[in-house]
């Protein structure tokens, strides 16, 4: 009975959590379909949510075939992103004119149009993975720089003088302190940047490719079946959502100690 | 070890914050250096802890300038700057890994003082789940585990709430009088001085010079605060640091 109850009590606050997101999302997509259905207007400009998903179960096998590029190119290039962030990151913390010569460039990465460098990339490297990672990591790789060398600063200053107080080096303040700082800021930005990274590569894709959710998407336009192009939109959605929850996954594996201080507040 | 400071002097972009600081620590004794706020107390530490140079005056150990290696000081900031992402045994043990230590080497060292630290079975805590006092103990565990020569506290109890702060006091002077660390007090609180320590020096307002030695010869343990040479020492120390100083 007991067991009953403490369930009934877990299950209750878990909807607590979750249902506010589920009576909006829920009341946005019923108004959604009730406008399709009765409005009169062609399923070919707007299909109803219904007539998505149908049409995503009888396509599944082409949307899972479609998937599975976007998904290689996104992790690729997403890994690559990250492995070159966290190099400069420690190479622009500890010399700093590297700082002043680096981040203009970066800042100029940015602001490149990726409706304008897509195009180029893919006439550059060809139809493969190649484009799709460097474009992903172009899209990325600067919000996780900033977060990296934004994580390194925020170390506490009496823990990096009570270390050079003990004798430690410059790379043992880094390795024992800098670094471990900056953990929080590195999964602020994971967090912003993965969901980037799943953009960055069906953008890649629909300037380009063989294979992938955005050539995809490309296609059932220029077929006008609106429906596909949701059900595509559908996949990426919930794809960005599932890698999002593993960076939340991660984060508490990685930090037990960050929901001890949420634990304590009332 | 025998620390001295001969006629220590730092100037900060034009600010002369240390004018003349003279003062000796023997071994065993536990001293004080009390000042107002902001007279630049934690600077001596930093003088001492190379984290800064004096523009002038000496540094000796044992009548020596010090030499390179290993450093013979073990320093306790006054917020516990504990790592939040290590538990306590790793906090503790942060020195000795430092030195270069193992990991678990450095956890066999420290893992029997815990109970003396009133810290048994937190072992495995992260810092975030302690109160202040336990934090602070755990600052001090990891401070005299690095079996340093001398133990500087900038003060210690200063972040603690009043009550706490007097129940660490008492803790500190029962585990000295147990160990007999040489140890160097940096702290604003006249009662706490007068309460820890062999003797004190009271510094001036910035620019600092040491303006008073007082020896205190109460017998130890001094619960007895109210007690008329308590009293005595503490109103003198306070008259003189609240009597301006032209200089």
């Amino acid at each position: 009975m007991s067991s009953f109850s403490s369930c009934a009590h877990a299950l209750a606050s878990c909807f607590g959590k979750v249902g506010p997101a589920l009576i909006s999302v829920g009341t946005l997509v019923l108004a959604w379909e009730l406008y399709a259905r009765f409005s009169g207007i062609s399923p070919t400009t707007l299909p109803a949510p219904s007539r998505v998903l149908a049409q995503a179960m009888q396509h599944r096998q082409a949307l899972f075939d479609n998937t599975l590029p976007t998904i290689r190119a996104t992790l690729f290039g997403f890994a690559c992103s990250l492995v070159a962030a966290f190099v400069f990151s420690v190479l622009i913390d500890f010399f700093r004119p590297l700082r002043r010569a680096l981040f203009p460039v970066f800042i100029i990465s940015q602001t490149l149009p990726l409706i304008a460098i897509a195009p180029l990339v893919v006439l550059w490297f060809g139809f493969g993975l190649a484009p799709k990672i460097m474009l992903v990591a172009l899209v990325t790789f600067f919000p996780m720089l900033v977060a990296l060398a934004q994580g390194y600063e925020a170390t506490d200053a009496d823990i990096q003088s009570l270390l050079a107080s003990m004798g430690a080096s410059r790379l043992k303040i880094f390795r024992l302190a800098r670094l471990p700082s900056a953990l929080p800021y590195f999964f602020a930005g994971l967090r912003i940047s993965i969901t980037y990274a799943v953009v960055g590569a069906i953008f890649a894709e629909y300037a380009g490719a063989a294979k992938g959710l955005g050539i995809y998407i490309l296609n059932a336009k220029n077929n006008f079946r609106p429906d596909l192009v949701l059900a595509a939109v559908l996949v990426s959605a919930s794809l960005t959502l599932v890698l999002f929850g593993l960076t939340l996954l991660v984060q508490r594996l990685v930090m037990p100690w960050d929901r001890l201080g949420e634990r304590r507040r009332p | 070890m025998r620390l001295e400071l001969r006629q220590l002097a730092k100037r900060f972009d034009g600010l002369d914050v240390l004018a003349d600081i003279s003062l000796h620590v023997d071994a065993g004794e536990f001293v004080s250096i009390l000042g107002p706020s902001g007279a630049g107390k934690s600077t001596i530490f930093k003088l001492l802890t190379g984290g800064l140079d004096a523009d002038s005056g000496e540094i000796l150990l044992n009548g020596a300038p010090p030499a390179g290696g290993k450093k013979p000081f073990a320093f306790m900031p006054q917020h516990d700057a504990l790592m939040p992402w290590r538990r306590i045994i790793d906090n503790a043990t942060l020195g000795l890994e430092v030195q270069g230590f193992s990991r678990r080497a450095a956890r066999e060292c420290v893992a029997p003082l815990f109970a003396e630290f009133g810290l048994d079975g937190f072992e495995r805590h992260y810092p975030a789940q302690l109160s202040g006092g336990m934090r602070q103990r755990a600052a001090l565990l990891r401070t005299v585990v690095q079996q340093r020569d001398m133990l500087l506290l900038d003060e210690p109890f200063g972040a603690l709430d009043a009550l706490t702060r007097a129940a660490m006091q008492r803790w500190l002077m029962k585990m000295w009088q147990r160990h007999r660390w040489t140890a160097l007090l940096v702290t604003h609180d006249v009662r706490e001085a007068v309460f820890l320590s062999d003797r004190i020096y009271v510094l001036s307002a910035r620019p600092a010079r040491v303006v008073s030695e007082i020896t205190v010869t109460l017998p130890r343990p001094r619960l007895g605060l109210t007690s008329p040479e308590a009293s005595a020492i503490e109103s003198r120390l306070l008259q003189i640091l609240l009597t301006p100083q032209s200089c």
